[in-house]
């Protein structure tokens, strides 16, 4: 590079504009190619976002802290669109009653289901410690997610990392999965979706229908609560099973 | 659209609070948005306002999950080393997952419909 070249470079990899804009743009060009492929959910913009961005700090040699100093605008409106969920939920709230029941046993099976299974599975094939604590919560949303796995014995970042990928997975798969299961019903897909696949199924569900996106906004609330609230409780159990 | 954000973050902060004054092993957010829920129960409803920015926020809820997403690049070493069971963990279990909870709710539903004690 020439020196004017690197004085600006210098600048830019300082600069948290750098982080902001290269998330945004990102975004923007997932969301085209998301809209181009008619939704496809193969096409899945989160997905499409962070391979970009994971190949950008690669090939330039850029390191995360310094991204996230940009892009942790963007990361702090989680907070406030978390506490948004609750105006769709407000919308469906008279059928969410009608069905509190059956929404209770189904977030009872599906929550203890979702996390023994990433323990389990993970145990089976030797999965070292700390991944396994970082798996177990892996359904849950972000911050809950890497505040439960940290006083297990996970790592929080690793966490957040085994959640996005199975966010991805629920948004990609769940079409599928129901289809072959021949469920049509949006509010049960909705709830499964957002159950298992948390924030990034939910962002999904929204895309298909307003009822799809309440049902899993209400199951990611619930599970991240119950999760957070048995699985210190649960893996010592799960432990002995697995011959830990 | 400024208020109704101010809303959004007053029930976040009163979430955090509440988290750590009596010790929830619960993200702040989530505690807002259950007092957010309360509250619009006892209102009856969201304002306009507050509709759009909710759903404002909500149709764009992917991004806002790509810069802690994008801290993956942090862990390829690790996921080099235990690719194989953390693939099968994860893929196996959010599709067991999803499997189960759809096939367990679908089947109370329709056992509920087939009693006829669906709520008129």
């Amino acid at each position: 590079m020439t020196p004017r070249l690197t004085e600006i470079w210098v600048y830019l990899a300082a600069s948290p504009l750098l982080g902001l804009s290269l998330t945004l743009l990102a975004y923007q060009a997932a969301q085209w190619l998301y809209e181009r492929a008619g939704f496809h959910p193969l096409a899945n913009p989160v997905m499409l976002s962070v391979a970009m961005l994971v190949t950008v700090l690669l090939v330039s040699d850029m390191p995360y802290e310094h991204y996230f100093d940009g892009a942790q605008f963007v990361h702090f409106l989680l907070g406030p669109a978390t506490v948004a969920l609750a105006v769709p939920l407000y919308a469906q709230w008279p059928r969410l009653k009608a069905m509190a029941g059956p929404l209770t046993i189904a977030l009872l099976i599906g929550s203890l289901t979702a996390a023994l299974s990433a323990y389990g599975i993970g145990a089976v094939l030797g999965a070292s410690n700390a991944s396994l604590m970082s798996l177990a919560p892996k359904s849950v949303t972000m911050p809950i997610a890497m505040a439960v796995a940290e006083p297990l014995g996970g790592i929080p970042a690793l966490a957040a990392a085994l959640v996005m990928v199975t966010g991805v997975l629920g948004a990609v798969g769940t079409r599928y999965l129901c289809r072959w299961l021949r469920i049509r019903d949006h509010a049960v897909r909705g709830f499964a979706i957002g159950l298992a696949s948390h924030g990034i199924g939910t962002a999904r569900a929204f895309q298909v229908s307003e009822q799809a996106g309440a049902f899993a906004a209400l199951a990611m609330g619930l599970n991240g609560l119950l999760t957070a609230l048995s699985l210190p409780w649960i893996l010592p159990w799960a432990e002995r099973l697995f011959g830990r | 659209m400024i208020l109704a954000l101010t809303v959004l973050l007053l029930f976040q902060l009163a979430g955090e609070v509440l988290v750590r004054a009596i010790g929830l092993p619960v993200p702040g957010p989530v505690i807002g948005m259950g007092l957010f829920f309360l509250f619009l129960l006892l209102r009856g409803g969201p304002s306009e306002a507050m509709r759009k920015t909710a759903g404002g926020l909500l149709q764009h809820l992917s991004l806002l999950f790509i810069p802690a997403g994008t801290g993956i690049v942090l862990y390829g070493e690790l996921l080099a080393r235990e690719w194989l069971p953390l693939t099968a963990a994860l893929v196996g279990s959010t599709f067991l997952a999803i499997a189960v909870t759809a096939l367990v709710l679908n089947a109370l539903l329709r056992r509920r419909a087939a009693h006829g004690d669906t709520p008129q």
